[in-house]
């Protein structure tokens, strides 16, 4: 326990540093880089909650994403510009289509839930296609980043500690979630199903109150993300965009605290180093996911400790 | 002419229906022998309509290019089995989702490597650019028409294999208990490559004829993919009937929601209204359908027996 406090804090205190050491040696770029890296690492985190912890293979996150993104940019597109307003939105919103997905989806499970959850996110890729007033298919510019007192998100350094402290107190969250009694039980449904049953836990609630947390949580992670890009797209509602952040779940290690952040910061620097070396880069980290796949069950976290439960 | 046009648009649903289910059953197969979900499954779909055209280009036969299409899918299927399904069929769906997630990227990419990520034009064969005359008095593509002709045979096909022959038989049997099958001396691992290489074949089959309708691109088979899984949730996993049964609804109300929802719509809302409302709708029509499905037959349509 103490070993990992001090693997977080050596790892914010990096953090924490790395914006000054990179401007300085005059690579603002990666400043961008990872503040898209650590937004991408809360979706993950939220993932992990239902995905790791649940056993709820969702393959629609990204949705939510999209919901929390288009959160920006509709509320900007009608003229409102708060930021308070933009992120409380983009978490009810997502929470709201969260429940109702759930509450469709959880009755089913295995296959079936896969499919259910990915055919729902295809509905909304498909909305945001046709829905002409904000851009369709080809997308819509921001007008404006969201307003937020004292910070200003369109400095890149501001707007990098903003999306640090997010993403370390979601870790928080999802942390104190799954070792607190909900969690728990949680755990113990995606364990045994039967038992936990047994001994008077009816898991559909507590899998759907999850599903709805780890919908908001991502659905904060769209409003930033849509923030950075500043450009916002149905494809951030695509499958495969939630096919990579179940991947970065994977990568890191499922049902660990520090999972997802590793995996995210894993497979999205592995990706612009690929990409700045060939522009067929997935050529090669397709072979190599299904390694990682098939051979690195445990995913990075195994590494540093044993994943628990 | 209104019900001409309906008629003509159920036809495009049908012929959109018997290229699902050349996917579908395969799919279907290795869902429900193996357990095994197969994203890749739409790469193979890619391969098949890309060596297709490729060799009947360089060639300048379409026999030849529908033979190796058929050839080249079914080879880089068993291929594909041998070196990656096989470690996973002990592993949960997760692992098998995220492994040929991995396969996706790196087909799609080598396609883009090999022919660039320009969408290519594919042409049907000479004798089948034109149009046949349909009893209604209207006209109809032959080549559609074609396309729903080799479906239909193709599924019958199907059926007698699985139905009637020894393999179909082991097929069948190694669905219900595969444990039972291989102590009875059957070797299941052969089994299961005939079988992929079998569903891959059909998804290239799928692939050509779809070629000179979509556009042949990196990234095709995903596209229909999707649609192809609502197909196999909605019919019932792993029930050949199921698959023919889904992707004939799936294809039919697909076509028939894009094609009249708008209009329909129209009539009962503002037309403007519509006008957004109308596409929308029919682009997630089959997904709700299938969300409806699975909400009150959760089994699916035709669930297959046994397994």
């Amino acid at each position: 326990m103490k070993s990992r406090l001090v693997l977080w804090a050596l790892a914010t205190t990096v953090l924490v540093a790395l914006p000054p050491f990179l401007l300085a040696i005059g690579q603002p770029f990666y400043v961008d880089l990872t503040r898209r890296i650590m937004i991408l690492a809360i979706a993950a985190v939220s993932l992990n909650l239902i995905l790791g912890y649940g056993g709820l293979v969702s393959f629609g996150h990204a949705a939510y994403i999209g919901i929390g993104a288009y959160a920006v940019g509709i509320l900007g597109f009608y003229g409102f510009f708060n930021g308070w307003l933009h992120f409380a939105v983009a978490i009810v919103a997502s929470a709201v289509v969260a429940l109702a997905i759930g509450a469709v989806s959880i009755r089913t499970s295995g296959i079936y839930f896969i499919m259910i959850t990915l055919a729902f996110t295809q509905m909304l890729y498909y909305l945001g296609i046709s829905v002409a007033e904000f851009g369709g298919d080809d997308g819509m510019r921001l007008k404006r980043r969201s307003e937020l007192p004292f910070i200003d998100l369109n400095d890149p350094v501001q707007f990098y500690y903003v999306a640090l402290v997010l993403m370390l107190l979601s870790v928080f969250l999802v942390y104190r979630i799954v070792n607190s009694r909900f969690g728990l039980v949680l755990r113990a449904t995606k364990s045994n199903e039967a038992r936990s049953r047994a001994i008077g836990f009816s898991p559909y609630h507590y899998r759907l109150t999850a599903f709805v947390i780890a919908g908001a949580m991502c659905g904060l992670a769209g409003a930033l993300y849509g923030n950075h890009t500043n450009y916002i797209t149905p494809g951030l509602m695509s499958w495969q965009q939630s096919g990579d952040i179940m991947f970065m779940v994977i990568l890191g290690g499922m049902a660990s605290t520090a999972g997802p952040v590793l995996g995210a910061f894993a497979l999205l620097f592995f990706e612009d180093l690929l990409s700045g070396w060939t522009q067929h880069w997935q050529v090669i980290l397709g072979p190599l996911l299904v390694l990682s796949v098939i051979f690195f069950r445990r995913g990075l976290a195994g590494i540093f400790y044993k994943p628990d439960a | 002419m209104t019900w001409q046009l309906i008629f003509e648009q159920l036809l495009n649903g049908l012929q959109s229906g018997v290229t699902l289910f050349l996917m579908a059953a395969g799919l279907t197969l290795v869902l429900g022998i193996m357990n095994v979900v197969n994203l890749a499954h739409g790469s193979l779909y890619m391969v098949g309509a890309y060596l297709a055209l490729a060799a009947s280009r360089w060639t300048g036969s379409y026999a030849l290019g529908l033979t190796l299409g058929i050839g080249g899918a079914l080879v880089v299927g068993m291929i594909v089995e041998v070196v990656v399904l096989r470690a996973l069929y002990e592993r949960d769906h997760l692992d098998q989702v995220l492994a040929t997630f991995g396969l996706i990227l790196f087909f799609n990419e080598l396609i883009a490597i090999l022919w660039g990520r320009a969408a290519l034009f594919a042409s049907p064969p000479a004798w089948l650019r034109g149009h046949i005359d349909l009893f209604t008095g209207s006209r109809y593509p032959s080549y559609r028409m074609a396309i729903i002709v080799v479906g239909l045979l193709t599924a019958a096909l199907l059926w007698y294999v699985v139905t009637r022959t020894r393999l179909g038989m082991l097929i069948r049997a190694g669905a219900t208990n595969r444990t039972m099958v291989a102590a009875l001396g059957v070797n299941i691992r052969l089994l299961y490559t005939v079988v992929f290489g079998f569903g891959a074949a059909l998804a290239g089959l799928a692939g050509i004829l779809s070629g000179p309708i979509y556009n042949v691109q990196p990234g095709m088979g995903e596209l229909v993919l999707i649609q192809v899984f609502v197909v196999i949730v909605i019919g019932g996993i792993g029930s050949i009937r199921g698959a023919l049964a889904g992707a004939i609804i799936v294809g039919i109300v697909d076509t028939l929601g894009r094609a009249f929802l708008k209009p329909l719509m129209a009539t009962v809302i503002s037309a403007p209204a519509a006008e957004n409302a109308g596409p929308a709708l029919a682009s997630i029509l089959v997904y709700l359908l299938m969300a409806a499905v699975l909400a009150f037959r959760p089994q699916g349509l035709f669930p297959a027996r046994g397994g």
